[in-house]
């Protein structure tokens, strides 16, 4: 067989490189310093971590001081785009020369508009700074409506056109041939995978063809997406709750407009239950249906990557934290050992997480779908023959 | 470090309540896979989509109470 240049040789020392680059894409961060001058290591490592976890306006990879003093900034601006008070405004993020103290006043038409822990506000007039309440809502400036091309989004949309391009070379190949050549022969199994083992067992012969479209775009959505927080690049789509809220409430919007006859009717009317507890019954079922599962569906994503991501990130800031106690050798040998084996079970997370969401989403959907061949009558009269053909079965 | 007792007492406590969870279903699991060594492969799928359900939980919970 040929050899090929893409051996598993190739990929381990590309992936060992991989993540050992992460620990030294450190960044210095906002200036955090102690009263004498030096920098509070603490609250550095602190904004390091949430500068990963948060949403950011600009494509920011890496930052640090040069010889001669200045901050060099290793990224792109993204488009700012704001609904406020007075329509639509765009800019580039690039106009707040990367400043998320809320320092920086953006004037375009007349609106003026700062960037406080990415966020933007817009401040009325003769404000210079957002100056917040008690509980933290802000006296002198509105939010508007924020649609801006942020990281996540930017992200989203690379992803987006990244599966587009594969799945539909993957599909087009299938006019010719029957065993796909190429990058296909790696998607393949896995959107059998999604459609013998996620869809087919949960949602059933008959009606699995229509959803398994969905299905596999949240699938390797999902999982992609997972495995590109795990990258230095500095994504964290799935670990933010906006974007895990959205995959649940598509979830829950598929799996009740599908909904036929008899789901409603198990939920609301249920058969075989006196009518009096039934409408308890009902009160709980809605609120199982409509709240509690995608809340779940959404909790369950959103905890586990953002939690994967708090503590890699803390192992590799270990390689700071401990430069007193041990040498920096030995603190960037621990920090780098540790966060190589979270960073492995990151891995199994990434592609686990995609799976349980994908199957969740296919059993609701089943549940919806299915067909119940009624033997038993309705309203109350509970037959007993179940019963006496099970026991029949023992004699 | 004293304000954040209750939030590491509650943190210990979410921990353990995991942690016997996802025993009992590992202890069932090896127990299944011992008396029938062919269900391997289904026995681990539905512990690994039972362990992801609960941790969905643990993780919820924790980041309930930060």
């Amino acid at each position: 067989m040929k050899r090929s240049i893409y051996s598993i040789r190739f990929f381990a020392l590309l992936f060992g490189l991989l993540f050992a680059f992460q620990g030294f894409a450190n960044e210095e961060g906002e200036d955090n310093l102690h009263d004498d001058g030096r920098i509070n290591t603490d609250s550095e490592i602190r904004n390091y971590i949430q500068h990963h976890i948060k949403d950011a306006h600009d494509f920011h990879l890496v930052s640090y001081t040069n010889d001669s003093g200045e901050r060099v900034h290793i990224g792109f601006p993204l488009p700012v785009i704001l609904f406020g008070q007075n329509g639509f405004t765009t800019f580039m993020s690039s106009e707040f020369h990367h400043d998320t103290d809320g320092k920086v006043v953006v004037e375009k038409n007349g609106n003026r508009f700062v960037n406080y822990h990415s966020k933007i506000y817009e401040l009325e007039t003769g404000a210079t700074e957002v100056a917040f309440d008690a509980q933290h809502h802000p006296v002198n400036a509105s939010r508007p409506l924020d649609l801006s091309i942020t990281k996540s989004v930017f992200g989203i949309l690379v992803i987006g056109l990244l599966m587009l391009w594969w799945f539909s070379s993957l599909a087009r190949q299938y006019k010719n041939r029957s065993i796909p050549k190429g990058f296909g022969r790696v998607l393949e199994p896995l959107v059998l995978y999604v459609r013998d083992e996620i869809a087919k067992p949960n949602i059933g012969e008959k009606k699995y063809k229509k959803f398994t479209g969905y299905l596999m775009t949240v699938f390797f959505f999902i999982w992609i997406l997972n495995l590109l927080g795990l990258t230095p690049l500095g994504f964290n789509v799935t670990g933010q709750i906006a974007v895990t809220a959205a995959l649940a409430i598509f979830t829950l919007i598929i799996y009740t407009a599908s909904g036929n006859k008899d789901y409603w009717m198990h939920m609301l009317w249920m058969p075989g239950v006196p009518v009096l507890i039934r409408p308890v019954l009902a009160i709980i079922e809605l609120v199982g249906a409509f709240i509690i599962k995608p809340f779940s569906l959404l909790v369950r994503l959103f905890a586990n990557i953002s939690a994967g991501h708090i503590i890699v990130m803390s192992l590799v800031a270990i390689m700071i934290t401990l430069k007193g106690e041990i040498t920096p050798v030995g603190s960037t040998a621990l920090s780098f050992v540790l966060a190589l084996f979270i960073s492995v079970i990151e891995i199994l997370v990434a592609f686990l997480q995609a799976y349980i969401f994908t199957m969740l989403s296919a059993l609701f959907i089943g549940m919806a779908v299915a067909e119940h061949d009624h033997e038993h009558d309705s309203d109350g009269t509970y037959e007993q023959t179940d019963a006496e053909d099970v026991r029949a079965d023992f004699i | 470090m004293e304000t954040m007792v209750p939030n590491l007492v509650g943190a210990g406590l979410i921990v353990i309540g995991a942690g016997i969870g996802l025993g009992k279903i590992g202890g069932g699991a090896m127990e299944a896979i011992a008396r029938q060594p062919e269900a391997t492969g289904k026995i681990q799928t539905a512990m690994i989509i039972i362990a992801a359900l609960l941790e969905g939980l643990a993780f919820g919970a924790l980041f309930l109470g930060k």
